[in-house]
């Protein structure tokens, strides 16, 4: 299966606009595009042209089969699922219910037994430019130091060394790292860790971020911080994201929208608007409405687990 | 270990006056003389060792002296530390030693080099592509169980006397380690850095170079320390075999013609050798595996 993933992307039809889009002074980091009668101009010099929305996944099924007995593990159900540009959008469900499988059909890893997913008006069927996946281990490569880590998207894109370095630098910045850039990923801390993956993501620059459970390996108050620091960086980069959670809290912090999972194959069985105002700091935790959205959250998934005979 | 303790009892009744200070300070200050004691036990263990392995080493070597020079073993058979060490002068004085070196590390240099050059790219792509391993498999596991030595004559009818059939039988005495281990190393990548790989766009050749290839490098080490070892094994039964030069030749007639004092100086020229290469291989190893060893 790497085989067939791993064949060479048509590097041509996106790989130079991946290259310097805005200039070093940082202030203009991905801007939201203004729509253009209907269509949507992507913030590159690609100026990739789109029908909205960003993210379409239409009607998708994933289906696991035992490489042994060939039994069938039906992981995801029919999901239908619309990101538009800008947003933030949190999938929260049971540990086990398909989440982590829908977000990999999204980034190109998984194959889906039926149903499409297009990024940007183009259809995903392969890891691409266009999308950057946040592992929930942060797997960074031991034997590069924490800038060889974060050019590591475009160095195999073939961007010359001292211009990814250069590039990185803001990043390096964007998730405060600076000052560890030579050190090797065994002398950091988790959170230093998932910084450097979160890093490694942004600086390829891609028009949809997803993130898989990002801070779930960290102990609870490392957590948070890393929880506020993302939206800082979402504040100043307004990616669009995709994220995975079984932190119902941390989701209605982040998101404009929760989705919610029911068990295994995961529907939705929800897809709730959090209200709440951007842009946002830790304090929003206090917000009445937040402390509302959360519990709606939290019982839609309890209704669903109630529902699904197991 | 006695005295190490009392050392340290003696230090904390010294500090036992200052009890007034703030709790972080003695804590820290506590945490300074942990280190302390620990490097200072280290130390005493690393000289611990090395006092008695020199002791064992002179013992046995004085032992051996002592044996010979009473009579209690013939000198004609067993020869004496201090007659090795006088014919190892002589030997190097009137260039012979330096003669044979130079032919032996000759016949080892382009056996080991070349083993390394075919050795790691056949491991590498019996590994990394699965119909390669399939092809090569039988081919590679029949050499690998046959006893070297007995190609030489074979070797000997394909390339004559000289320096080539000895080469042959050093490449092929230490080229199944590196092809071994390159292979695990290639089967073994870790599926979760190839997957990173993957995401960011890599293409076959790029998750080789820049996934598979790094991750290799501790087996590629363990690879050419045991193919080193090999091919001096090799060097020197090819000599022993035939030829007319080189530290196993030495060895093989110095022991024909009863100059059992010339084999010493031979075997413990090999044995130094050896140590050599092996142990700055193992510094080569720690030096380069440093991005590991750094973790907590
Ligand atoms: N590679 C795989 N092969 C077979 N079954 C899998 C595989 N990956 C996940 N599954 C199964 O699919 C279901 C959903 O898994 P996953 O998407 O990882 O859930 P989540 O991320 O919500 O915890 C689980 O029951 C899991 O056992
Ligand atoms: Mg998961």
């Amino acid at each position: 299966m790497n085989e067939i993933l791993a064949r060479e992307l048509e590097a041509p039809a996106y790989g130079p606009a991946l290259l310097f889009s805005e200039s070093e002074s940082g202030a203009g980091l991905a801007e939201p595009a203004a729509p253009i009668a209907g269509r949507r101009k992507l913030p590159d010099m690609m100026a990739r042209q789109y029908e909205p929305p960003l993210l379409a996944v239409k009607d998708l099924v994933i289906t696991y089969e035992h490489q042994k007995t060939g039994a069938q593990t039906e992981a995801v159900h029919c999901v239908s699922l619309d990101i538009e540009e800008g947003e933030f959008v949190t999938i929260v469900g049971l540990s086990g219910c398909g989440k982590t499988s829908f977000l990999n059909a999204v980034a190109g890893l998984v194959k889906a037994v039926s149903g499409s997913i297009t990024v940007a008006g183009r259809r995903v069927d392969r890891p691409g430019p266009d999308r950057a996946v946040v592992f929930q281990k942060a797997t960074l490569l031991p034997w590069r130091t924490v800038m060889d880590n974060i050019t590591y998207g475009l160095e195999l894109r073939g961007i010359p060394k001292q211009q990814a370095r250069q590039k990185a630098g803001r990043y390096v910045d964007l998730v405060q790292l600076r000052g560890f850039e030579h050190f090797h990923p065994a002398a950091l801390s988790g959170g230093m860790q998932q910084r450097v993956n979160l890093a490694r993501a942004l600086v390829t620059e891609p028009y949809l971020l997803l993130l898989d459970e990002p801070f779930a390996a960290l102990d609870a108050i490392t957590r948070e911080s890393m929880q506020h620091e993302l939206l800082a960086i979402w504040n100043q980069t307004r990616k669009t994201v995709l994220m995975v959670t079984h932190q119902i809290d941390e989701a209605v912090l982040l998101s404009d929208r929760v989705i919610v999972f029911s068990p295994r194959p995961a529907r939705i069985a929800a897809d709730i608007r959090i209200n709440l105002p951007r842009p946002r700091t830790g304090e929003v935790r206090f917000d009445p409405v937040f402390e509302q959205r959360t519990k709606e959250v939290f019982d839609v998934i309890h209704q669903s687990t109630g529902q699904v005979v197991p | 270990m006695n005295s190490d303790a009392a050392v340290l009892t003696k230090k904390s009744f010294l500090d036992a006056p200052s009890r007034s200070r703030a709790s972080a300070d003695r804590q820290n200050n506590a945490t300074c003389r942990e280190i302390s004691r620990f490097k200072r036990r280290k130390l005493l263990d690393h000289l611990k060792g090395h006092a008695l392995s020199t002791a064992v080493f002179v013992t046995v070597f004085a032992l051996w002296e002592i044996a010979s020079r009473t009579g209690l073993v013939d000198p004609m058979f067993s020869s004496s530390p201090s007659a090795v060490v006088l014919t190892g002068i002589e030997l190097i004085s009137d260039g012979t030693l330096a003669k044979h070196v130079l032919a032996s590390g000759k016949v080892y240099v382009l056996g080991v080099g070349s083993a390394i050059v075919l050795g790691v790219p056949i491991g590498v792509a019996t590994g990394w592509f699965k119909w390669v391993n399939r092809a090569f498999s039988p081919l590679i596991s029949a050499f690998y169980t046959m006893p070297r030595i007995a190609l030489m004559p074979v070797f000997i009818i394909w390339f004559g006397l000289g320096t080539s059939a000895k080469v042959a039988l050093v490449l092929l005495s230490a080229i199944f380690p590196l092809i071994v281990n390159m292979q695990v190393a290639m089967q073994n990548i870790d599926e979760e850095y190839k997957r990173v790989g993957i995401a960011y766009g890599a293409t076959q050749w790029q998750l080789f170079r820049t996934i598979a290839l790094p991750s290799s490098v501790p087996f590629l080490l363990t690879g050419l320390r045991l193919s080193m070892g090999r091919g001096m094994l090799g060097v020197i039964a090819a000599e022993i075999f035939g030829g007319a030069e080189g530290l196993g030749y030495l060895i093989q007639y110095a022991g024909a013609t009863f100059q059992i004092d010339v084999v010493f100086v031979g075997v413990v020229v090999i044995a130094g050798f050896g140590v050599i290469v092996d142990r700055s291989l193992a510094y080569f190893a720690t030096r380069v595996d440093s991005w590991k060893i750094t973790s907590s």
